[in-house]
């Protein structure tokens, strides 16, 4: 029974992200409320692995951070050239942004 | 009923994990920046995560659950921040400006500086005397070294 406050915990969360995730006024608002979905997923499979007797989920746990991370870097790529790599168009624009990021100078 | 000192523990663990978590969740929603709302979500992903994996440790034991559960803290414990650091070096470099307190924006001007003016070359142009005052004064008074050989 006390697998209940983490778990009433993990819910509220959740929601108040999600409420982020809808309202936030930029696309890395956006991006950070689903990474912090992402973690709080995670957590949910881990106390409702132990909620129930379980605690067979933490694979899926496990899965699910790595496809967290990779799919937090494949939106920010995204939004920073407007390409997921490969070859992006070479305006002048994203050849300075490429600058600032750091990707050119070292 | 009774609680033993392994699951008294690993409830204390819990609890504050669940604190922990609340609370930056409500700092995601209430936090006026973007930069600001990581400082919360990072609060979320280390130390409630940490918490809460922490003592679901303690209740698994010496078992394969406990080997899963030090993976998944390991991953979530170092991936979490290079995430929230490319966030903010991706919103930086998009112009999103962090929100300063009023009276101590000058101070704080001249220490994020160097980075704040090649990002912000991109989106508006500086006033370029504008800064050069603001640096020299700064400069006077000892606080920063002078930058040589950056972007003029």
């Amino acid at each position: 029974m006390m697998y209940v406050i983490p778990m009433v915990a993990v819910l509220i969360a959740l929601s108040l992200a999600v409420f982020r995730a809808l309202a936030g006024p930029n696309v890395f608002d956006r991006v950070l409320a689903a990474n912090v979905i992402g973690t709080l997923a995670i957590m949910l499979l881990a106390v409702l692995g132990f909620l129930n007797g379980r605690p067979e989920f933490l694979d899926v746990g496990l899965v699910y951070a790595f496809l967290n991370i990779v799919g937090t870097y494949a939106v920010l790529k995204f939004f920073r050239y407007g390409a997921l790599g490969g070859e992006a168009p070479p305006d002048e624009e994203s050849e300075e942004r490429a600058g600032v990021m750091g990707v050119h100078e070292r | 009923m009774t609680l033993s000192i392994p699951d008294l523990f690993s409830w204390v663990l819990l609890c504050s994990g669940s604190f922990f978590l609340v609370t930056g969740a409500l700092g995601l929603v209430r936090m006026p920046d973007v930069f600001t709302r990581m400082h919360a979500a990072s609060v979320m992903e280390t130390l409630g995560v940490g918490l809460i994996l922490v003592g679901l440790m303690v209740q698994a034991g010496f078992t394969l659950v406990t080997v899963k559960l030090i993976c998944l803290l390991l991953l979530i414990f170092f991936t979490a921040p290079v995430a929230s650091h490319s966030i903010a070096r991706a919103a930086m470099a998009d112009g999103v400006e962090p929100k300063l307190d009023g009276p101590k924006l000058d101070a704080r001007e001249g220490q994020i500086k160097p980075f704040f003016e090649r990002t912000k070359k991109l989106t508006t142009p500086i006033d370029a005397g504008e800064a050069e005052s603001a640096a020299s004064v700064l400069v006077e008074e000892g606080d920063i070294q002078p930058d040589k050989g950056g972007p003029s």
